[in-house]
């Protein structure tokens, strides 16, 4: 139920991301532009120039730049945030895991896109995957409304675990698609993210400090069981903000994981991202012929609801895992392999079949949902397949 | 020294009560020291002004004591001393 009447606009993912760090005002914007990303900071810098934000916005000549500017701001105590896409942020991979070892709470979209070669500017969570060991959180969003929420929750979420966090979207499929947003009042944005309360600040003269100092043998060790220590407080954090969320504006945002369909289901795909509407639609249709299945969509990733997902998904005979990625490995995608390795220590755990699909923005369509949909009830009455099974794709 | 354990640490590995530098024996690792030869010194400063690492202090506008707990050794001082005051000599391992 809504608790008031919101303020509906037609956005874009990057429009609605855009909208987000306008209402939150950040302090420091610093960012390159990278497809499909662009209109982020592009709207953004509008708005700056307009004079509707006090932002400090930061233009730099890469990628690796905008993530330093980042970490200097935040580092100084700063609200910060900025936005880029798949080689923007493999270019910031090294500078991606000093913002979170720091413990700086930037808060960063990504419109994901495939990794060249070959060169490609479409949808996949190859550059996502990338950063998944980095010490950031990660959210998956479905839609542009969930993106713009995300985004505020997000500021929250970071600034109380100390963490930094990307905010994540299907490229062109979501960044580009134009869907209502429901949108808070700027009051209402203030008031809910609040005011920074930094770990600590380089600024502080009062207290002088050093950081990212040499770490040898003798101390990295601990500082990192202590940074993987924080990731799992971030796990209470992230569920309390999400309900904070919902309850002060009535909604029913997930915080790890969406369940549809699931209560009196027999098998399960597991999704992220904008596959989750094209899988809803397809579990609805198959669901009028009889076939008992449910969606589990992960919302957050990282850190990793292990221990959700192997409560929820203990009780189907097969399960359906659907990655817009590859490892590399020959072993499938990482959410697959994530989630075999979640359901390990079960005695009795369903059969995970692991599917790839979409890689550089094929198209996922209502038909590959079908083919998927029949392949794990094939599965569940026992027929065998390949380890991997690719979707969409011409044999 | 008493290494902390990982509860310990303060978060974002940060470093208080700086400076922390002088409590860092950085002339463990070295084969050679300065000799100082006063004699002939002229109290120039230049290997004051020269050394990496503050080992040589000045009292008065004089060259004061070489602190040898912190000297790496690397020799700049003998180099750049303009009237050989300074030797260096094999330190004993
Ligand atoms: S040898 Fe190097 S470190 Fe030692 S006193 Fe001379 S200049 Fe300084
Ligand atoms: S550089 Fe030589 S002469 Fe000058 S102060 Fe040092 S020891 Fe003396």
């Amino acid at each position: 139920m809504k608790l008031k009447n919101l303020k509906k606009l037609a956005l874009t993912g990057n429009e609605a991301a855009a909208y987000a760090m306008k209402q939150i005002n950040p302090d420091v914007v610093a960012a390159y532009p990278i497809t499909p990303s662009t209109e982020i900071v592009q709207i953004f810098s509008k708005y700056v120039a307009d004079g509707e934000v006090d932002t400090e916005f930061v233009p730099v000549e890469s990628e690796h730049s905008a993530m330093s500017v980042c970490i200097g701001a935040s580092a100084a105590g700063a609200r910060v945030m900025t936005a880029t896409a798949s080689q923007g942020l493999a270019l910031m991979h090294e500078m991606l895991y000093i913002a979170s070892s720091l413990r700086l709470p930037i808060v960063m979209v990504v419109g994901n896109r495939a990794l060249s070669a070959p060169i490609n500017i479409h949808a996949d969570h190859s550059d996502a995957m990338g950063s998944r060991d980095s010490g950031w959180m990660q959210m998956f969003c479905e839609n542009p409304n969930e993106v713009y929420h995300t985004v505020i929750m997000a500021v929250k979420i970071a600034e109380k675990a100390n963490l930094p966090c990307m905010v994540e979207m299907d490229g062109f499929i979501t960044t580009h698609e134009m869907e209502m947003v429901e949108t808070l009042d700027d009051k209402e944005v203030q008031e809910f993210v609040k005011k920074r309360i930094p770990l600590y600040s380089v600024l502080n003269v009062e207290e002088p400090i050093t950081i990212g100092a040499l770490d040898l043998f003798d101390y990295y060790f601990e500082h990192k069981r202590g940074q993987v220590e924080a990731v799992f407080k971030a796990k209470k954090i992230i569920s309390e903000v999400v309900k904070e969320y919902n309850t002060k504006f009535g909604f029913n945002f997930p915080d790890f994981v969406e369940e549809y369909e699931t209560e009196d289901a027999e098998i399960c795909v597991v999704a992220m991202s904008s596959a989750a509407g094209t899988l809803k639609e397809a579990i609805d249709l198959k669901r009028e012929s009889g076939i008992k299945i449910g969606l589990i969509r992960i919302k957050t990733f990282r850190p990793f609801p292990y221990e959700i997902l192997r409560e929820r998904l203990r009780k189907f005979k097969a399960v359906g895992v659907m990655d817009r990625a590859e490892t590399m490995s020959t072993l499938g995608g990482p959410l697959s392999i994530e989630i075999k390795a979640s359901l390990y220590p079960l005695d009795k755990k369903p059969v995970i079949q692991n599917f790839i699909f979409g890689l550089g923005g094929r198209e996922f369509s209502l038909e590959d949902a079908f083919h998927v949909i029949e392949i794990i009830e094939n599965i569940k009455k026992g027929k065998k397949y390949d380890d991997v099974l690719y979707i969409g794709i011409r044999e | 020294m008493k290494l902390k354990n990982w509860k310990e640490l303060p978060e974002g590995a940060i470093i208080k009560n700086t400076p922390t530098s002088p409590e860092f024996k950085t002339g463990e690792w070295k084969t050679k020291e300065p000799y100082y030869h006063a004699e002939k010194c002229t109290h120039c400063l230049l290997c004051w002004l020269y050394c990496p690492d503050s080992v040589i202090t000045v009292k008065n506008k004089k060259i004061d004591v070489f602190l040898l707990e912190y000297c790496k050794g690397c020799g700049i001082c003998a180099k750049i001393c303009p009237v050989n005051a300074i030797e260096m000599r094999e330190v004993e391992l």
